[in-house]
C-alpha cells in the first residue's frame, strides 16, 4: 500500500516539474514517461485484441453456421457455437453440386493465368528496367496510363473481339491476356528489377550472353520473391474471379467454383448452412495460401508503395 | 569507339523492343483496338449481331435525357463512392497507426488484420448476406446486445449501400499495409524532435506521421476512387443475379451497363456509357492530380 502512494507522489512530482518544463533530464519524469507509455500499450493492446475479434468473428460465424442443423440456423437468437458439430454438411455440400468439376475447371483456368502473369510480366519488366531503347520513358507511361483506364470501358469491345474470334465458351479469352503482360505485374516486377545492379548484367554480357539468355539465367532467379508476389496475387485473382466467367462461360461443365457457388447460391436461396460449407470450401485455399505466403503478400503491398 | 558503340546501341535497342513486344501487342489488342472500336461504336445502334448503324449522338442524348434509371444508377455509384472512400481511407490510416507500435503479438495483429482483404469473391459477398440477414444473422445478434433493433439491411432500399459500405470497411486491411509501410519508413528522428518540443502523441500523429504518408494517400484516394466507380461484383451477387436490389437501390453504373450490354445487347448504348464513365473518372483523377500539390509533401530525395 505505502509503496503506491509513493509512486503516485513520484508521479504527481513529475506532473509539476512538466509544468514547470526543463526536465528532460529528471529521472522521476523519465518514469512518469514510461509508466505513462505502459498505460498506453495496455490501452493499444485491448483496442487491437477487440478489433481483432470482431475481425475474425465473420469467419468463426461462418464456420459455425455450416455446422448447424437448418433448424439451428434459423431458431432465434441465433448462437456463436453449433450445438451438434455437423462435419457431414461438408460432404453434403460437395455433393450437391459438381464442385469436383468445378475445383478442376477453376485450377486449370488459375494454373494457365498465373504461368502466362510470371513469364510475361517478367520479361516485360525486364525489357523496361535493363535495356536501354528509344521511346522507353513514354511507353512505360502508357503502361502506368493502363491502369487508370476503367475495366468495363474495355470489357464490351474484348467481348466483341473474343465473340469474333469464337472464343466465347471456352477458357481462352480468361487466360491468354495473361500472357501479354499487365501494367500492375509489369510495374511491381520493374521496381524489384531496378534494385538488381547493371554491373550484374553488364558482366554477363561481356562473357558473350545476349538478353535472353540473361534474362532466363539471372533475370528470373534473382527476382524470385517478386515473382512470387506477382504469383501469388494472379493466383489469387484468377481463384477469385466472377467476372470474367460469367460473361464467357455458358456450358456449366466449365464452370469455375465462383460461378458454381453463385448457382448454388441459386438453387438453396437461404439454406445457409449448406451456403456457409460452400463459401468456406472456395475460401479456404486462398485463407491457406494467404498463411504459407504471408511474406509475398506483405511484399508485394511494399514494393507498391514504392519503398524496400 | 564510334561505329562499334553505336551498332551496339542499335542492338540494345532492338533486344528493348523484344522484351516489350509482347505488352505492345496486348496493348494494342486488348486494350487500345478495343477503346478505338468501342469509341466509334458508341455513335451507333450495335447490338453484336446484325445491326450497326451510325445514330450520331442519340445513345449520348438518351442516357442524360430518357434514361431514369442512368440517373439512378449513377447516383447510387456517387453515394457509394462518397461514403466508401474516405471511410475506408480514415480506417486504414487509424488502424496502421494502431498496428505501427511496440505491442506484444504486433505481427500477429497485423496479419490479422491484414486477412479479410485477401478474401474476396462470391464466398465473401455469400458470406455478407448471410451475417446481414436480419432473422438469422451475426450483425443484428451482436446490435441487439446493446439494444440496437438493426436495420433490414440488404432488404432495406436505405440500407443495401451502407451494407456493402460495412462489408468493404471489413476489408481495409489491405490499405491499411500500405500505409503501415509508409509510416514505418518516417525518420525517428522527427518524432525524438518533436518530442523535446514536448509534443504529444496526437500533436506527432497530426504534424509528422500525417504530412509525411501523405503520398500515399494520395496513391490510396486515387486507386480506391477509381476502383469505387467501378463496383459490380458485390451488387450484381448480392442483388440476386444482378436485379438491382430492393427499388434498384444496388444498381450500380457498372450494373446497368452490363445488364444493357450483355441482357438487353444495346451495345452501342452500352459502350456509349461507358465512355461517359471513363470521362468521369478521367476528370476526378485530373483533380486529384491538380490538387496534390496543395497538400501531398513529397521529401527532396524520396522517390
Amino acid at each position: 500500500m505505502d509503496k503506491t502512494t509513493e509512486e503516485t507522489d513520484y508521479l504527481d512530482s513529475a506532473d509539476k516539474l512538466k509544468s514547470i518544463g526543463k526536465t528532460n533530464e529528471n529521472p522521476s519524469f523519465l518514469e512518469h514517461r514510461g509508466n505513462r507509455k505502459n498505460f498506453l500499450t495496455v490501452i493499444n493492446f485491448f483496442l487491437l485484441a477487440i478489433g481483432g475479434l470482431l475481425i475474425l468473428s465473420p469467419l468463426w460465424w461462418m464456420v459455425s453456421t455450416s455446422l448447424k442443423t437448418m433448424a439451428e440456423v434459423m431458431s432465434f437468437p441465433p448462437s456463436f457455437w453449433p450445438e451438434n458439430w455437423l462435419f457431414s454438411n461438408y460432404l453434403r455440400t460437395w455433393e450437391a453440386a459438381p464442385f469436383t468439376r468445378y475445383t478442376i475447371n477453376t485450377l486449370t483456368i488459375t494454373i494457365l493465368v498465373v504461368i502466362g502473369n510470371v513469364l510475361s510480366n517478367s520479361f516485360i519488366a525486364y525489357g523496361f528496367a535493363k535495356i536501354p531503347f528509344k521511346g522507353k520513358n513514354i511507353l512505360f507511361a502508357i503502361v502506368l496510363a493502363t491502369m487508370m483506364i476503367p475495366g468495363f470501358v474495355t470489357l464490351i469491345p474484348q467481348y466483341v473481339l473474343f465473340a469474333k474470334l469464337n472464343w466465347i465458351n471456352t477458357y481462352y479469352p480468361l487466360f491468354v491476356p495473361a500472357f501479354f503482360g499487365s501494367a500492375f505485374n509489369i510495374f511491381l516486377l520493374r521496381q524489384f528489377y531496378m534494385t538488381i545492379p547493371t554491373e550484374l548484367i553488364e558482366a554477363a554480357k561481356m562473357e558473350g550472353a545476349n538478353h535472353f539468355y540473361i534474362w532466363w539465367k539471372i533475370g528470373l532467379p534473382l527476382t524470385k520473391p517478386a515473382i512470387a508476389t506477382v504469383a501469388i496475387f494472379s493466383f489469387n485473382g484468377a481463384w477469385n474471379d466472377f467476372l470474367g466467367p460469367l460473361l464467357y462461360l455458358n456450358d456449366e461443365n466449365l464452370y469455375t467454383l465462383q460461378i458454381g457457388l453463385q448457382v448454388f447460391k441459386g438453387q438453396l436461396s437461404t439454406q445457409w448452412n449448406y451456403l456457409m460449407a460452400g463459401s468456406l470450401i472456395v475460401l479456404l485455399p486462398v485463407i491457406l495460401l494467404f498463411f504459407v505466403f504471408q511474406k509475398y503478400f506483405i511484399q508485394g503491398i511494399n514494393l507498391q508503395s514504392g519503398g524496400k | 569507339m564510334g561505329k562499334k558503340r553505336l551498332t551496339m546501341r542499335r542492338k540494345e535497342s532492338i533486344y528493348g523492343y523484344i522484351f516489350v513486344l509482347p505488352w505492345i501487342i496486348g496493348f494494342l489488342a486488348f486494350t487500345a483496338g478495343p477503346l478505338v472500336f468501342s469509341f466509334a461504336a458508341s455513335f451507333t445502334n450495335y447490338n453484336i449481331t446484325s445491326q450497326m448503324d451510325f445514330v450520331g449522338g442519340d445513345n449520348y442524348q438518351g442516357l442524360f435525357t430518357e434514361d431514369s434509371l442512368f440517373w439512378t444508377s449513377l447516383w447510387n455509384t456517387l453515394y457509394f463512392v462518397a461514403f466508401s472512400v474516405p471511410l475506408t481511407t480514415i480506417g486504414a490510416i487509424f488502424l496502421s497507426a494502431l498496428l505501427n507500435q511496440d505491442i506484444p503479438g504486433i505481427r500477429f495483429f497485423r496479419t490479422l488484420y491484414y486477412l479479410p482483404a485477401v478474401l474476396s469473391g462470391v464466398g465473401v459477398y455469400m458470406l455478407w448476406m448471410q451475417l446481414l440477414d436480419p432473422g438469422t444473422g451475426m450483425v443484428n445478434l451482436v446490435l441487439s446486445w446493446f439494444g440496437i433493433d438493426g436495420p433490414n439491411w440488404l432488404f432495406d432500399p436505405d440500407w443495401t449501400k451502407p451494407s456493402l459500405i460495412f462489408m468493404k470497411l471489413w476489408s481495409v486491411g489491405g490499405s491499411m499495409l500500405l500505409y503501415l509501410a509508409s509510416m514505418q519508413g518516417v525518420s525517428k528522428n522527427l518524432y525524438e524532435a518533436a518530442e523535446i518540443d514536448g509534443a504529444n502523441t496526437w500533436r506527432k500523429f497530426f504534424h509528422i506521421t500525417i504530412p509525411m504518408i501523405t503520398p500515399v494517400i494520395f496513391f490510396d484516394v486515387v486507386t480506391s476512387l477509381i476502383g469505387g466507380f467501378q463496383i459490380f461484383q458485390e451488387a450484381y451477387v448480392m442483388s440476386n443475379n444482378g436485379e438491382g436490389g430492393p427499388a434498384n437501390s444496388l444498381l450500380f453504373y457498372n450494373l446497368y451497363m452490363w445488364k444493357q450490354a450483355f441482357t438487353n445487347f444495346n451495345m452501342g448504348y452500352a459502350m456509349a456509357m461507358s465512355w461517359i464513365l471513363f470521362v468521369i473518372v478521367f476528370f476526378l483523377t485530373v483533380i486529384n492530380l491538380k490538387l496534390a500539390p496543395r497538400w501531398v509533401h513529397y521529401e527532396g530525395e524520396e522517390k
